[in-house]
């Protein structure tokens, strides 16, 4: 029993960054139809960034975690604004092509700028975890796992009570009416891309001093949000954050009870399943054609 | 006179000239310089470096200087079996060393076999690469088996009853695991659960929670550093009360402290060099100016314990050279046979494993055990 209770509690932790990096992913994905392969970069960076800002300037930790974000918010905005503007319309190969390479280039430039091994980062929290019981949990972890839901309700308000959130959700529905309505298309991708980015920048803020950053890391982080995305649905925001936290409870009761060798296939098997009987994900609308 | 002089001088040029215009000797080296293990890879590099350096330094072999051409096997078996090909067909290598972990090893070898080149093996410790009768194999690190059969005699004085394992799921972390729990039950050590976790995992909170509730008294734990490192960390965090056991070698106790910091405190770690005392290993004279070349350098200390095996591999090599009297991969192969290098490991020279009449090379290495204490390493 207690087991399976500190199984659950991982779950929870591990479940609020994985549907944080799903929902940046699934916005740029649902709003502008680009495979982003640079979003595990962008986790990478955000941990880069805290390194930088709190191990090397000796910033204070939260603001060094606001300004992190930011910065991912103008790496994505940039990247969008360089490579992916003069790609709008063109073919999802060419654009998948592009950002493949992007992908590639990022993880090198971090290869580059700060080696292969891998750096820890410093966190003001106490040490000795918190203890409920049976079952005990890092202080970093909670403060993860409050920061991201904080972050995920944010966007989920930014999406659907804003001006901005408004011209997302028409161009995400039918992106030429809305042109036609006066949407800025460009500035809306802009602006999606970024706040994706941003989030993407957030989880690796708030992951790298919980683990260590490393120029690899992106790679699994990538690899799960994708199956997040596809698991909730192309383009859904709470799709994203119920998937996020289905695969954490999964991946932590089947590595705990079934085989932990298969920890990082188990996500996988289940999407499989749920796309046998719900092709588009469990949250997602049909798309309009025509 | 001076002009006579000058005579001399431009004789003795046309004299030297040419053995300065030779080709060098080039040894192929693949190692992880990018990707999952580009840490340990570059510091093997560097101590191969340090060795071409040294070698050059003190008038090549056979009269000619050697030239490492270094490739970049990305840790990633695809691009290893790519870099072996290059080595051996486009830069003619009649050499090779690498490729530090075991499973790009392993997708190297059948090219091995193909060209017929010999490759020495510096990190690996898999069994299979030994065992599976490819006899252009020269493997200078220990296996899992050594490993194990190297620590039996600590069992009683650790006091270990039940053991769990925590391992990486390659051919490394599995190898490993499999020989340490047989080992543990030959001695009547009764074996727990036996974990595994994806190479580039990050999060272990259910295989820890799993290991907490099956209780043993000491974990064992296989994998490259970064995942120790974390290991570590959330193990304090899920206050699992295990004696953590590191093995492999990969596991770079002085990175522990600086990373793990105060979770790293208490653990033991196996290792093959441990330059926290160089006065402690065989040959300590060649350990202790590995040690001082290194830090002059202001190289990683933490690379130190993996710097050491391509300082030890490329001496091999080249005394492999010397030992054979030309550069051809044929003569190469039978002389590594006849070699006794003194490396800072110890002396190295090999003895034959794998099936009969295709026996692959393996030295006997030496194993240390050292403790993490106050963020010091000290002896066991």
């Amino acid at each position: 029993m207690d087991q399976f209770l500190q199984h659950c509690l991982n779950a929870v932790m591990l479940g609020g960054t994985y549907a944080l990096l799903g929902i940046g992913l699934t916005l740029i994905f649902g709003i502008m139809k680009v495979v982003n392969f640079t979003h595990g970069e962008l986790y990478a960076f955000g941990a880069y960034m805290m390194y930088m800002l709190v191990m090397r300037t000796g910033m204070d930790f939260f603001a060094a975690l606001v300004l992190a974000i930011v910065l991912g918010v103008i790496l994505g905005a940039l990247l969008e604004l360089v490579l992916l503007r003069k790609l709008r319309g063109a073919d999802i190969d060419t654009t998948m092509l592009v950002m493949i390479g992007a992908w590639i280039a990022l993880q090198n430039t971090e290869q580059l700028a700060w080696t292969g091994v891998a750096v820890s980062i410093n966190n003001p929290f106490p040490a000795a975890p918190l203890v409920i019981g049976p079952v005990s949990v890092a202080w970093n972890r909670v403060f993860v796992f409050f920061t991201a839901i904080v972050l995920i309700f944010a966007t989920y308000a930014l999406i659907n009570h804003t001006k901005l959130g408004r011209a997302m959700r028409a161009t995400f529905q039918d992106s030429d009416t809305a042109a036609l309505m006066g949407v800025r298309i460009g500035n809306v991708n802009t602006a999606t891309f970024a706040i994706g980015s941003g989030l993407a920048a957030a989880a690796g803020a708030l992951l790298g001093p919980v683990f260590v950053a490393y120029p690899s890391m992106g790679d699994l982080a990538a690899e799960k949000a994708f199956a997040i995305v596809i698991l909730g649905g192309l383009g859904s925001i709470p799709g994203a954050t119920i998937g996020g936290f289905i695969l954490a409870f999964v991946e932590e009761l089947g590595a705990g009870y079934i085989s932990s060798g298969y920890r990082d296939a188990m996500g996988f098997l289940l999407i499989i399943v749920i796309l046998l009987f719900r092709p588009t994900g469990l949250f997602a609308r049909k798309e309009r054609i025509g | 006179m001076k002009i006579r002089g000058l005579y001399s001088i431009l004789a003795a040029l046309a004299f030297a000239a040419p053995a300065l215009a030779q080709e060098p000797i080039k040894i192929g080296v693949t190692q992880p310089l990018t990707g999952a293990f580009a840490a340990s890879g570059n510091y093997v590099a560097q101590g191969a470096k340090m060795a071409e350096e040294a070698i050059n330094a003190s008038g090549g072999v056979l009269g000619r200087k050697i030239e490492l051409v270094i490739e970049d096997n990305k840790s990633n078996p695809t691009e290893a079996v790519a870099t072996a090909e290059k080595l051996i067909s486009k830069d003619k290598v009649p050499v090779l060393m690498g490729a530090w972990s075991s499973t790009l090893t392993l997708a190297i070898m059948p090219k091995l076999m193909e060209y017929e080149v010999p490759m020495l093996v510096e990190t690996s410790s898999s069994g299979k690469i030994t065992t599976s009768g490819n006899p252009y194999i020269f493997r200078i690190s220990p296996t899992s088996e050594m490993e194990a059969k190297a620590f039996a005699g600590m069992v009683k004085r650790f006091g270990i009853k039940k053991a769990d394992f925590l391992a990486t799921n390659n051919d490394f972390g599995l190898g490993a695991s499999q020989e340490f729990s047989q080992m543990l039950k030959g001695q009547g050590v009764q074996v727990g659960t036996i974990e595994t976790m994806d190479p580039k995992a990050t999060d272990f909170s259910a295989q820890l929670a799993k290991i907490k509730a099956s209780g043993g008294d000491t974990l064992f734990v296989t994998t490259a550093v970064e995942q120790i490192t974390l290991i570590l960390k959330q193990a304090k965090e899920q206050q699992l009360k295990a004696r953590i056991i590191t093995t492999g070698g990969s596991n770079s106790p002085d990175q522990l402290i600086q990373q793990a910091g105060e979770a790293a405190n208490g653990s033991y770690h196996l290792v093959f060099f441990t330059p926290w005392f160089p006065e402690a290993v065989k040959n300590a004279d060649i350990a202790k100016k590995f040690v001082a070349d290194w830090k002059a350098r202001n190289y990683n200390v933490g690379g130190l314990t993996e710097g050491f095996r391509g300082w030890d591999g490329i001496h091999t090599i080249v005394e492999g050279i010397r030992v054979a009297g030309k550069a051809e991969p044929k003569a190469i192969t039978q002389a590594l046979w006849k070699v006794k290098v003194k490396g800072i490991n110890g002396d190295i020279h090999f003895i034959k494993q794998g099936p009969a009449g295709k026996e692959s090379a393996q030295n006997v290495p030496s194993v240390y055990v050292v403790r993490i204490d106050n963020g010091k390493v000290v002896k066991n």
